[in-house]
């Protein structure tokens, strides 16, 4: 397994989701990592990590997007991602998609020093939290890139399980897509319907007041569902839910 | 543009079919299960998909010249080996093999080569009838339908609508929902034509060239029967399915019946090496070989979608894909569904006729995650996708994409690319986004609510609480 002393000061790449429709995400994720007593750098010239593109068969746009990137995460500090999809796209993708160019080390360098957020703070920064929050049972779901590209399982689990008056309810068939997947929600509307809606069910059914991931995607896409379908369970990210529960 | 909302629209009758659905939750949800208890430790697991995937990857690498040796020792076997280019060849080189036997009915094992290659039909023009005996074949043979899974080719089906099919269409054969009652009617069926039949016609599994030996699993001891009882059998298979040598089956017979159907073993294993030989007293007297390119040898020469040959058609990409899982098989339109469908039909049939199979993915990573061999198939379906925006590839065609995506991509790459563009866009869209028409959203509102941009973006607010900028 990779391991990494706790440094000083670390990037934050806040992710387009983030940017437009959860910044309040990305901003607890940063708060708690500056109340671990890190410097969090936010490059205002960061945008997309280009998956969008990149996952639609446009990948000459996506590369264009990455470089963009490596040029806005220029110095050598670890890069904290609040998202295994994006995580996934630059710690995976990159190096495949920039070997052959002039890019190449540079890619591979920036791919390196990424760390999904869920992950760095239980290995890197062997975070202890404390809760103050009301008793509350919540779904995780797993987004599929943290799952498959990130290998992210229990990460998340072991941070809520350190909040106290967290019950985690497990729900059916918690390792199936939600049936987001980018432009697919809206080139197989029927399909990606269909997902989300037995996504839904099955975290109904569970009996969880919230539902917590580490991807705006699919919070985005259970949680206008169940808006949707007049359920009053809370889409939240984990970074947000860490950060509302523990802070005083 | 091609039918690009092909696939879609199958898909929203299929999932609007609550029998269909239901019966593939229920199938897949087992067969999911029973895979996972195969597999009990994970660490051996994925030493047995190296070992699976490299036994491939080598046959691949060095396929042309396997091939070779593999036509070398069926030919010293006595096993008469044939090549067909196309599938018009292949009908062709079997037409003519029944032919000069004066065959008039043909039994046969499964083979999802013999549905690539529409034969059933083929011999039906030429007054040659083809019997499925393959139970599951048999059910769908009966219905005039085609498979719907490589392996368990009637899953779409209830046993209420097999015990009506039943009833319907065997002579003397009462409605039951006796399982066991339902098998011995077909049964009795099927061993008068096997008794009857002038050849019979299989699949392969594998074929070892060093040996020249042909492996084929099954269940049912009808693959058995196919391959022995008339004197003349013809097994049908594409060029991929060649391994180097014996000790090469066992990993991937380890590998095959567990990730396809959760069991450890097959029934049966046939290892067919030889026609009759003098002083036997069973067999067939005549074994032919028929190898399929049909745009294989195209694939293989493409570093970027080689991989896709591995397959060893065991179905679990199928059996784990919550797309497939919901749509069903047949909502494809393809010989070869699901996850490994969607990377090897626009291959083979091209991606002006089956390019909108490769857009049909959340690239969720479940069926590359329990591919016995390990065929990256996300990344060989971005690949599909990549040539199907910007055809230059070995499989392109005249897939472009429309002029109207393609715009909305290169805006949305200057945006991306130019910092102030990008929070001149954050600042409209967090602003005025709220404010767009919700037919925009059309799609996406089927089953969800409208996103709601943030007030002000998570650039601003980093700035305006003090993260700094580098």
């Amino acid at each position: 397994m990779r391991t990494l002393d706790k440094p000083e000061k670390v990037y934050f790449f806040g992710t387009c989701l983030m940017d437009t429709v959860y910044p309040e995400a990305g901003l607890a994720a940063m708060r708690l990592l500056k109340r671990e007593g890190i410097t969090v750098v936010f490059p205002q010239s960061q945008s997309c990590c280009g998956q969008p593109a990149r996952n639609s068969g446009y990948a000459p746009d996506a590369i264009e997007v990455a470089t963009r990137q490596l040029d806005a995460f220029s110095e050598n500090w670890p890069i904290v991602v609040a998202s295994g999809s994006c995580a996934g796209m630059m710690r995976h993708h990159y190096p495949k998609m920039f070997a052959g160019t002039n890019d190449e080390a540079r890619a591979a360098a920036f791919a390196d020093r990424i760390y999904e957020f869920s992950w760095f703070l239980v290995h890197v920064l062997k975070i202890d939290l404390r809760d103050h929050g009301e008793p509350i049972r919540v779904a995780f779901h797993t987004s599929c890139s943290s799952r498959r590209e990130m290998q992210i399982v229990d990460e998340p689990l072991r941070l809520l399980s350190q909040l106290s008056n967290v019950t985690i309810v497990p729900f059916a068939r918690e390792t199936e897509c939600c049936g987001f997947g980018g432009t697919f929600s809206i080139k197989q509307p029927d399909i990606s319907s269909a997902m989300a809606t037995d996504k839904m069910t099955a975290i109904v059914e569970s009996g969880a007041q919230a539902v917590v991931s580490g991807d705006c995607g699919c919070l985005m896409n259970i949680g206008g569902t169940l808006e949707k379908a007049g359920h009053p369970v809370r889409p939240v990210h984990l970074a947000q839910f860490l950060w509302e529960r523990s802070h005083e | 543009m091609n039918s690009p909302t092909g696939f879609a629209q199958r898909a929203a009758v299929a999932l609007s079919d609550k029998s269909l659905r239901a019966n593939f939750r229920r199938a897949m949800d087992g067969l999911m299960e029973k895979r996972k208890a195969q597999f009990p430790d994970r660490q051996a697991l994925e030493a047995l998909r190296d070992k699976g995937a490299a036994i491939r990857a080598n046959a691949l690498s060095k396929l042309p010249d396997l091939l070779e040796r593999l036509e070398a020792n069926c030919t010293a076997n006595g096993i008469q080996v044939h090549w067909a280019a196309t599938v018009a060849e292949g009908n062709a080189i079997i037409s003519e093999i029944l032919g000069k036997h004066h065959a008039r009915l043909v039994i046969k094992g499964k083979s999802m080569v013999s549905e690539e290659m529409h034969l059933n039909h083929h011999l039906q023009q030429q007054a040659i009838d083809a019997i499925e005996s393959d139970l599951g074949e048999y059910i769908i043979q009966l219905a005039g339908e085609t498979p719907s899974h490589i392996v368990m080719p009637c899953i779409h089906k209830n046993l209420d609508q097999i015990a009506r099919l039943f009833a319907d269409n065997i002579p003397d054969q009462a409605y039951t929902e006796d399982v066991d009652a339902l098998t011995a009617a077909a049964r009795r069926v099927l061993r008068e034509r096997f008794a009857a039949a002038d050849a019979g016609l299989s699949g392969v599994n594998f074929a070892v060239a060093e040996t020249g030996t042909l492996v084929l699993i099954e269940n049912e001891g009808n693959g058995r029967l196919s391959t022995t009882l008339p004197s003349l059998h013809i097994a049908v298979t594409g060029i991929e399915k060649v391994v180097e040598s014996l000790s090469d089956i066992p990993p991937l017979l380890a590998l095959l019946p567990r990730s396809a159907t959760g069991q450890p073993i097959t029934t049966y294993v046939n290892m067919i090496s030889s026609p009759r030989r003098p002083g036997e007293k069973d067999g067939p007297t005549e074994v032919h070989l028929v190898l399929l390119d049909n745009g294989r040898s195209k694939v293989y020469a493409d570093p970027h979608l080689r991989d896709t040959l591995r397959c060893i058609r065991c179905g679990a990409c199928m059996n784990h894909c919550p797309v497939y899982g919901r749509v069903g098989g047949h909502a494809y339109d393809a010989v070869y569904p699901g996850p490994i469908g969607k990377i090897l039909m626009p291959q083979l049939d091209g991606l002006e006729a089956k390019g909108d199979l490769a857009h049909a993915s959340t690239l969720c990573g479940a069926c590359a995650e329990v591919c016995p061999v390990k065929i990256p198939i996300p990344d060989i379906l971005v690949h599909l996708r990549e040539e199907s925006v910007n055809p230059t590839g070995a499989v392109a065609h005249s897939h472009f994409s429309g002029t109207l995506e393609r715009t909305i991509w290169s805006m949305w790459t200057m945006v991306n690319t130019s910092p102030k563009l990008y929070r001149l866009f954050l600042w409209g869209a967090t602003r005025f986004g709220n404010l767009m028409p919700g037919r925009l959203f059309k799609r996406w509102t089927l089953v969800r609510t409208r996103p709601q941009f943030a007030r002000a973006s998570l650039h601003e607010q980093a700035a305006s609480e003090g993260f700094g900028d580098g």
